[in-house]
């Protein structure tokens, strides 16, 4: 083979540039035996990142559990699929964008929900939700502001035009983010079980076609640049972040469903990170089947493009597929009328090389296998983090009464109301959406009916950096307590693992832990992760974000119509808690934003009461006996009663049960506990009995404040503009 | 009720405004390609349906107005065929001179969904028969330029002739600017042309045709035009 080496040198300042250790770059020498070109050295390092290769993570995820009857696509593919029943699937997955995001809010921000759609509708699903989890610095930092009108503009902007309601997700502020704001999107999609397509290519001597936008400049290093911490040069890094297209990625969907449609395609793959180079690897690896690219008909927006660049860039709304040779004008002609690049690029070849030609020389000549599977694993040292001790509820002294802690938790950055976000979302497009944000889970309509799905993305970060162990099982547990809320049955999540540097033990034991604590809390509640991905260097100047492992559920419901909200819905109804209340404050919004103390171990989940509690209250909706749900989580059992209150305007008329300090009792954040509401209390009570499942009955319904025995009634009116101010005032300021 | 639905490149509430006509008139529109020249014979109403026409990148509805199926819309609506353009269908429409007036972003400068009440002006049209005069709907709005404005004999002219149809108002009824969410000139939410046969309008009517999925205020309109079209047979 003859290598044109007219490209710069390799010296160990551009391995270094590359991300490349030194002992990485070893690797490399051995693997093929030479010096790599400039090209190799650029596909090298965009496979080997952290981003890529997942080298920090892999050995820990291998832990988790993945399968299910229902599981018919784990980990693996560009996202995971469960069949639903009636010859339906969902295909869903949740990404982060979070350093593009920091660095150019808004174009990180829109181009993380279409990485992540393309995700979704490659596997043949047509996206049917979209879900957002942010996270955002104290909000006095001075980027705070301009960083969440981006980012949510920038949602919104492409979620938008592409025509995906954005139906949830969440949003929280903590100085910890100061440095590295967190977005994190998820789509979910709707296939035909039958038709799902993968990434794996299959023959010899078939096409590969190129789809989709044309190839620049942009985002080249992007993926590296997600493998490492910001430094204070973080805004230099601006032209590694890639421009959003919704249009071409809407005209993307649908020339690609009409062609899987038209039986053309043996195997697709998205061009995300490292593009060209990534997606090219991996259909080839999967079909232990060689690649050879001609880059000379990539379609390019620029003149000049170098191999390293094309193979290099970030460019989006771009697909890679092997059609069946028989279909490839059918498939052309498909393309053609949507308006989108169609270019035949390459062919699978049996020698298993990924070869790359560019104007007549080879500019790269790898062993495709090993590109992926020789990517170094790394079993990188930890440190456990330490137990802190339980918070004793008669230590901590309320330094307000019960109503002023409620208004002022109601209208802390916390708690309050998202609508300034949700209202810039389109989540009604579609026509199905059940319940719209606000609620424990978004329920959204699959095709005409009867089945819907219920969505929800949590996480508890302040748990989980006290115990990284407690925290992973909480935020499984959390998202399973809120698709049961609305009365959907949970079947499968994906993980969104979002850490500082894994190079320090300290960050890795939080990863580790946290990985621990969502196995066994997914295996105790059969709730088994599809997908997922991981993003590690969230760190700014040796600052670490707080560990944010993000969980995307989805539950299915058999009859929409019966989908279960959080409102009270009438007067004089139980109001009825189901599970124990010990008044756990360790890591609570109350210790924390009320009394100013950030301490003590967070609420231990215990699985099999989550389980038995869940499953009582969905039993519960589907079989009509109670009227309302609400999970009990930040804030406690007083928060949950105000959210249940202020969005029909009804009251509540509750008492403090004896034997617990009252602050703890209404403020403790224990888990596995949901407020309901009956008509017949004494009906629920029996069942409760029946499944020994702990039940109280805390007041009834009525009136227009939330009224605690012996305490100041808080009317509901005021606590609804508690709830609304703070958002909208906070973004109306300057900057 | 025959209706035929534009498809252009980045529309995409389509499927919305199918599901709705399928379910009010029981029958499934035809879905007509941008770079079609003619609407299906017997089409008896256009509809002009949501999103981002080529990506609004340029004046929203300014590309797609120029599309070839939009001469074959013109013809029809000059003699007489009924035109329904919503949201993105509505700036196509202004565009394409089958409106006056033009959408501006909105005035807070931000997209924004949520129901939002309109006031139904008149019930004496194809498309508000369904309806009583004064009468308050309850409908989704999902747009960034929705607001209505045009100069002041144009917009002389639709207040005196009573051309505007629809009107963003509070629950009971009340023009208010709290209410007016886009900062609409005269709280515009939807207008009819000169002869009456074309209504642009930015809420979508589409999305509130079931009641299990929430409410039913926009049935009104579909089921007006179906009765429409069933006194003219």
């Amino acid at each position: 083979m003859s290598v044109i080496r007219n490209e710069p040198a390799i010296t160990p300042e551009l391995i270094a540039d590359h991300g490349l250790k030194p002992d990485e770059y070893e690797r490399i020498i051995k693997l093929i035996g030479r010096t790599p070109t400039f090209t190799e050295l650029g596909i090298f390092s965009a496979m080997w990142n952290e981003h890529c290769s997942y080298k920090s993570s892999k050995i820990h995820l291998r832990t988790l559990p993945t399968k299910a009857p229902w599981v018919i696509q784990g980990p693996g593919e560009n996202a995971g699929v469960i069949d639903i029943g009636d010859g339906l699937a969902v295909v869903f997955k949740m990404e982060s964008h979070n350093h593009p995001s920091y660095i150019e809010p808004y174009q990180g921000a829109a181009t993380g929900v279409g990485g992540i759609l393309r995700d979704v509708f490659t596997m043949g699903a047509r996206p049917i939700a979209c879900l957002d989890a942010l996270s955002f610095g104290d909000p006095s930092h001075p980027r705070t502001r301009s960083l969440v009108a981006g980012v949510v503009a920038g949602i919104g902007g492409y979620g938008n035009s592409f025509g995906v309601p954005t139906v949830g997700g969440e949003v929280r502020f903590d100085r910890r983010y100061d440095g590295n704001c967190l977005v994190n999107a998820m789509a979910v999609g709707i296939a035909e079980t039958d038709k799902i397509f993968y990434s794996a290519a299959s023959g010899v001597g078939m096409p590969i076609v190129y789809l989709g936008s044309k190839t620049g400049r942009d985002g080249i290093h992007g993926a590296s640049m997600a493998s490492a911490e910001f430094g204070a040069d973080a805004e230099e890094k601006r032209p590694t972040v890639q421009v959003g297209d919704p249009f071409s990625e809407k005209l993307l969907l649908e020339a690609c469903l009409e062609i899987m449609a038209a039986d053309c395609v043996i195997a697709i793959q998205d061009m995300g990170a490292a593009g060209l180079t990534c997606s090219a690897v991996e259909m080839g690896a999967k079909g232990d089947l060689g690649v050879t690219l001609d880059l000379d008909q990539v379609p390019c927006r620029e003149t000049g493009m170098s191999a390293y660049e094309m193979m290099l860039s970030e460019s989006q709304e771009r697909m890679l597929m092997v059609l069946k040779p028989d279909k490839q004008k059918e498939a052309e002609a498909i393309f053609r009328k949507w308006g989108l690049d169609f270019a035949v690029v390459g062919h699978t070849t049996p020698t298993k090389r990924f070869l790359v030609r560019h104007g007549g020389a080879v500019m790269a000549d790898l062993p495709i296998k090993e590109l992926g599977d020789e990517a170094p694993v790394y079993d990188r040292p930890f440190r456990e983090t330490a137990a802190k001790a339980a918070i004793d509820p008669a230590s901590v002294k309320p330094p307000l009464t019960l109503a002023d802690a409620l208004e002022k938790l109601i209208a802390s950055p916390q708690l309050c109301s998202r609508r300034w976000v949700f209202e810039q979302y389109d989540h009604v497009i579609l026509g199905n959406t059940i319940q719209r944000p606000g609620g424990d889970a978004a329920v959204v309509r699959v095709n005409e009916g009867p089945k819907a799905l219920a969505l929800t993305a949590d996480v508890t970060p302040r748990y989980c950096e006290a115990d990284p162990f407690e925290g992973g099982k909480q935020a499984v547990a959390e998202a399973w307590r809120n698709l049961n809320a609305v009365g959907a049955r949970p079947l499968a999540l994906t993980d969104n693992l979002n850490f500082g540097n894994p190079e320090r033990p300290q960050i890795m034991g939080q990863l580790v832990g946290a990985i621990r604590g969502i196995g066994e809390a997914a295996r105790a509640l059969d709730f088994p992760i599809v997908s997922g991905n991981v993003s590690l260097y969230n760190e700014t100047n040796g600052t670490a974000i707080l560990p944010t492992p993000t969980i995307g559920g989805v539950g299915v419901l058999d009859d929409f119509t019966r989908s279960m909200t959080l409102a009270f819905k009438g007067e004089g109804q139980a109001i009825l808690l189901v599970g124990e209340t010990e008044g756990r404050l360790g890591q609570s919004l109350y210790l924390r934003d009320v009394c100013g103390r950030e301490e003590g171990a967070p609420p231990p989940v215990d699985l099999a009461a989550e389980r038995r509690h869940g499953e009582f209250v969905r039993m519960l909706i589907r079989d009509g006996a109670i009227t309302a749900a609400h999970d009990v989580s930040d804030g406690g059992i007083l928060v949950a009663l105000a959210e249940m209150a202020m969005p029909g305007k009804i009251g509540a008329v509750v008492a403090t049960p004896a034997g617990i300090p009252a602050h703890a009792f209404w403020f403790g954040e224990d888990q596995a506990r949901y407020l309901v509401t009956a008509p017949d209390a004494d009906a629920v009570a029996r069942l409760a009995k029946a499944a020994a499942v702990p039940l109280i009955r805390l007041g009834a319904t009525g009136g227009r404040a939330i009224a605690i025995e012996g305490e100041r009634p808080v009317a509901i009116d005021e606590l609804r503009e508690w709830f609304e101010h703070w958002l909208p005032a906070y973004m109306a300021g300057p900057g | 009720m025959k209706s035929a639905v534009l498809v252009f490149p980045g529309i995409n509430r389509e499927r919305d405004m199918a599901r709705a006509l399928r379910l009010l008139s029981g029958r499934e529109p035809a879905m007509v390609w941008h770079a079609d020249a003619a609407l299906p014979s017997g089409t008896e109403l256009v509809v002009i349906p949501g999103g981002f026409s080529y990506g609004d990148y340029l004046r929203c509805g300014a590309i797609a107005a120029r599309a070839p199926i939009m001469d074959a819309v013109r013809a029809f609506a000059a003699k007489g065929g009924l035109v329904l353009a919503v949201c993105n269908g509505f700036q196509i429409a202004c565009e394409a001179g089958l409106l006056p007036g033009v959408l501006m972003r909105n005035a807070q400068l931000r997209f924004i969904c949520r129901d939002v009440y309109l006031r139904v002006e008149r019930s004496d049209t194809p498309f508000t028969r369904g309806y009583n005069a004064g009468q308050v709907i309850r409908v989704p709005v999902a747009h960034g330029e929705g607001n209505y404005i045009a100069d002041g004999e144009t917009i002389a002219r639709l207040e005196g002739e009573g051309r505007v149809i629809f009107r963003y108002a509070s629950p009971d009824g009340m023009i208010d600017p709290d209410w007016n969410h886009n900062g609409a000139m005269n709280a515009i939410a939807g207008i009819i042309n000169a002869q009456g046969n074309v209504l642009g309008m930015m809420p979508h009517p589409e999305n509130h045709v079931e009641a299990a999925i929430g409410r039913t205020d926009g049935r009104g309109l579909f089921a007006g035009l179906v009765d429409h079209f069933n006194l003219a047979a």
